[in-house]
């Protein structure tokens, strides 16, 4: 048994900032199923949202502006108390990743360079020219280096421990050797990241399974507000690669194929920088109307960067170019680049409240595993890495103060007994079955691309449950290939299915049940917001038949009453 | 361009927890459309042919370094390399080189991410934080640009011909990683924090031969850095001749 005061799982922004704000006071324990530097965080292009005011066209921004922005942005539904702590301390947060040596661009002036992004009213995004998530993850890391934190890269959490109540510690393969260890910790902290590849088209990378908050939802804790799924406006066709909202912060345009800005009929205040649900939404709505580009990879609209000229494009979005001549063999500053809208990020997930403690005693998430929540129905750009930052330093001082008496030591047995599940699963799993992993995942992904995407009704919404429940059924008669347990991806596939189909499930309901439509939420069939009936977050748990059930709970709302939202 | 509508993937199979089995190719023909990379076939073999077969894989998009390997003979990330890059429709896949195989296309990068550790890869300062940020001017800011982009991918340590002889040296990413602290206006290391790397196993065992640059699927040009490196030491041994190095001031 291996034992730790502190066990954290993922080593993103949020692991590695709870590690770091941990490791000098206790023994803490990092495990992440792919070295720290591969985790998605990487990916993150754009920049992170803080009111510095350090561009010129900023000077009046605040931090309760922020504030304002993200809750306006949520549609009403980011508890206010929580909002208002992220934006406060977004400010700190980016001088203190600066003072930790984050390579930021930078102004004439010396100070951080910042730039517009979707739905903020002050160009407040900090950026690091289109690789922000890639110098902040790596800095993170070095300090992680440089305080010694103890980490377990490739090690993949297979089990929660949860019983009378509090958490005692997960079971975790170590990939290299195929051995399963059972890990005890007087706290345990997700940081386990989104579950975009749920859905056959995301810009997520592809360990974004899922699997920490489904398997948090199988332990018995309560996942708040899982229908709300954000689709990114850019993405290339294709792959899907990301292609940042900076593009547009820097006056990419939109355009199709009349050659028209379309954004003009819909959000003409705000063009191509109306936040990101309502951007998908134009782009998807031109596509259907048949004002789309046809191409073998499916149907486009373009974004157009040409006009930046190539001085521009090479100093601010370097990334993005390389990625378009690599990826699709073209140079945007010679071509428009087609893109397509899907699947980004997931501002649902497991219910913690604004100190990143769960309802078990023990058990603590922050980032986009985690829902505060902070982002409620649509998140704004650049405050993803803003929430991971912020929500891991402050979980780890919660952690701190929940432990000024000491560090639980949790009894051993449940994990034990944990660990003789895990290998009764694994048994299982390596007998050879009908079923393959990856054939139910890719029929998984494709439900929910067509059933539960940017449009979804109640016809649809009732497809995709029943094909949900006709893939659980089939789980059960999955089998991998090899019975080893070292590097043996199809077996850590197997694993994350599972888990991926309870994730799916929760997002399923709570969208069938959701009858309105706020953020990212649209549902055709209901095209309003309808507060009366609406203004409160789903809370999913699992039933004892294992499909969830939902409850409700109220939205905190301080200073700002739930208004229409118009750009 | 396609050279035709289904190619044949040979990967070198070997798996290290059966040291009496030796290394072998497997054959794989599959089926392909333009556009589709190296990682996307990969990843297609795996699911739907052969479940057996190792590789990693995380971003698909060139930023996280995890599908470094030899593509018919050159070192690449699978992922941002077309299969329609060749004059031929066999690919040819191996392992990064300098590492020992775990698993097929799965490399032990322990000793990689020990020299990594070595150099004390973070910034170091003493003077006391300001309220805000520390000022940096745009130049500043560029001089360690080709620096920050390294993704830590190994492609470099796999092409060094001087790690295939002498698995101690510090390699190229290492260095490109110190030298992005030394370079960073920031930086307050003392000029004895690069002992670390100034002997023969550190940055004067480079043969200059420019693989690693080749290699990089980032544009990072790490024998910049060891050059780099070289003259900051013997700048710093002249200036303690003439007693005037930062350790002493």
């Amino acid at each position: 048994m291996l034992d730790h005061d502190i066990l954290i799982v993922g080593g993103g922004l949020t692991g590695l900032r709870a590690a770091v704000g941990l490791c000098d006071r206790f023994n803490v324990g990092l495990i992440s199923k792919v070295y720290p530097v591969r985790s998605h965080s990487i990916a993150a292009q754009g920049g992170i949202n803080a009111a510095l005011t350090n561009n010129p066209d900023s000077r009046d921004d605040s931090w309760e502006k922020h504030t304002f922005d993200t809750i306006k942005g949520s549609d009403y539904l980011a508890d206010q108390d929580a909002a208002e702590i992220m934006c406060r301390e977004a400010i700190g947060i980016v001088y203190e990743m600066e003072h930790w040596g984050c390579p930021f661009s930078r102004f004439p002036d010396g100070t951080i360079a910042q730039r517009p992004f979707g739905g903020a009213g002050y160009p407040r995004t900090c950026y690091s020219s289109d690789i922000t998530g890639h110098v902040l993850l790596n800095t993170l890391y070095e300090r992680a280096v440089a305080k010694g934190v103890k980490i377990y890269p490739e090690w993949f959490v297979t089990a929660l421990c949860i019983e009378d109540g509090r958490c005692h510690g997960v079971v975790a393969l170590d990939m290299r050797t195929g051995e399963l260890i059972p890990v005890r910790a007087g706290v345990t902290f997700f940081g386990t990241g989104g579950y975009g590849r749920v859905f056959q088209h995301s810009t997520n990378a592809l360990i974004n399974t899922g699997s920490g908050i489904g398997m948090a939802y199988q332990a018995g804790l309560p996942l708040e507000d899982m229908e709300f799924v954000q689709f990114h406006p850019t993405s290339l066709i294709g792959t899907n690669i990301l292609m940042t909202e900076g593009c547009r912060g820097e006056g990419a345009y939109l355009l199709n194929n009349q050659g028209e800005r379309f954004m003009q009929r819909y959000v003409p205040s705000a063009m191509e920088l109306a936040p990101r649900d309502i951007v998908s939404r134009c782009i998807q709505t031109e596509i259907n109307e048949g004002r789309g580009f046809d191409h073998p990879l499916g149907k486009y609209i373009q974004l157009d960067l040409r006009h930046l000229g190539s001085k521009k494009i090479i100093e601010r979005l370097p990334g993005i170019r390389n990625i378009c001549i690599d990826f699709i063999g073209i140079d945007p500053i010679i071509e428009p680049i087609p893109i397509m809208p899907c699947q980004h990020y997931s501002m649902g997930g497991i219910d913690v409240d604004k100190r990143c403690a769960s309802e078990i005693l023990g058990f603590y998430a922050g980032g986009e595993c985690s829902c505060v929540s902070v982002h409620g129905a649509n998140r704004l750009g650049g405050n993803s890495l803003l929430d991971t930052i912020v929500f891991g330093k402050l979980g780890a001082q919660a952690i701190c103060e929940d432990l000024e008496d000491g560090v639980p030591r949790p009894d051993e047995k449940p994990i034990l007994r944990l660990k003789d599940n895990v290998e009764e699963k694994l048994r299982r799993l390596a007998t050879p079955g009908r079923e393959k992993p990856y054939r139910l995942h890719a029929e998984l992904g494709a439900v929910m691309n067509e059933k539960v995407g940017i449009f979804r009704t109640r016809e649809e919404l009732e497809q995709a449950l029943n094909k949900l429940i006709e893939l659980k059924r089939r789980y059960r008669e999955v089998g991998v290939s090899s019975p080893v347990r070292y590097m043996n991806y199809e077996l850590t596939a197997a694993l994350e299915l599972d888990a991926m189909l309870d994730v799916s499930h929760t997002i399923i309901l709570g969208a069938l049940l959701r009858e309105e439509s706020r953020g990212a939420h649209f549902r055709t069939d209901f095209k309003t917001r309808n507060d009366g009936d609406w203004l409160k977050h789903t809370i999913a748990r699992m039933g004892d038949d294992g499909s969830p059930v939902i409850s409700f709970k109220d939205v905190v709302i301080t200073r700002y009453q739930p208004t229409e939202r118009k750009y | 361009m396609i050279k035709a509508s289904a190619y044949t993937f040979k990967i070198l199979r070997y798996d290290a927890m059966k040291p009496e089995s030796s290394p072998c190719f497997s054959s794989y023909k599959i089926r392909v459309i333009p556009g589709l990379t190296v990682l996307s076939m990969l990843i297609r073999i795996r699911d739907e042919i052969d479940g057996t077969l190792s590789f990693r894989c995380s971003c698909r998009s060139a930023v996280c370094g995890s599908c470094a390997m030899v593509i018919n003979g050159k070192i690449d990330l699978a992922c941002r390399t077309q299969v329609a890059a060749f004059d031929t429709d066999t690919i040819i896949l191996e392992p990064l080189p300098n590492f020992e195989v775990i698993r097929d296309l799965v490399v032990d990068l322990t000793p990689f991410w020990r020299m990594y550790d070595k150099i004390q890869p973070y910034l170091i300062r003493h003077s006391p934080v300001p309220e805000k940020e520390l000022p940096q001017s745009e130049e500043e800011r560029r001089r360690i640009d080709q620096y920050v982009n390294c993704i830590l991918c190994a492609c470099c340590y796999g092409a060094c011909p001087v790690l295939a002889r002498e698995p101690d040296y510090i390699g190229p990413a290492a260095a490109a990683k110190l030298e992005r602290f030394v370079l960073d206006s920031r930086d307050e290391r003392p000029a004895g924090a690069l002992d670390i790397v100034n002997d023969e196993k550190g940055v004067w065992a480079c043969d200059t031969l420019f693989r690693c640059i080749d290699a990089c699927p980032k544009d990072v040009r790490p024998t910049d850095a060891i050059v780099g490196l070289r003259k900051a030491m013997v700048k710093n041994r002249f200036q303690k001749m003439l007693g005037k190095a930062k350790d002493e001031a």
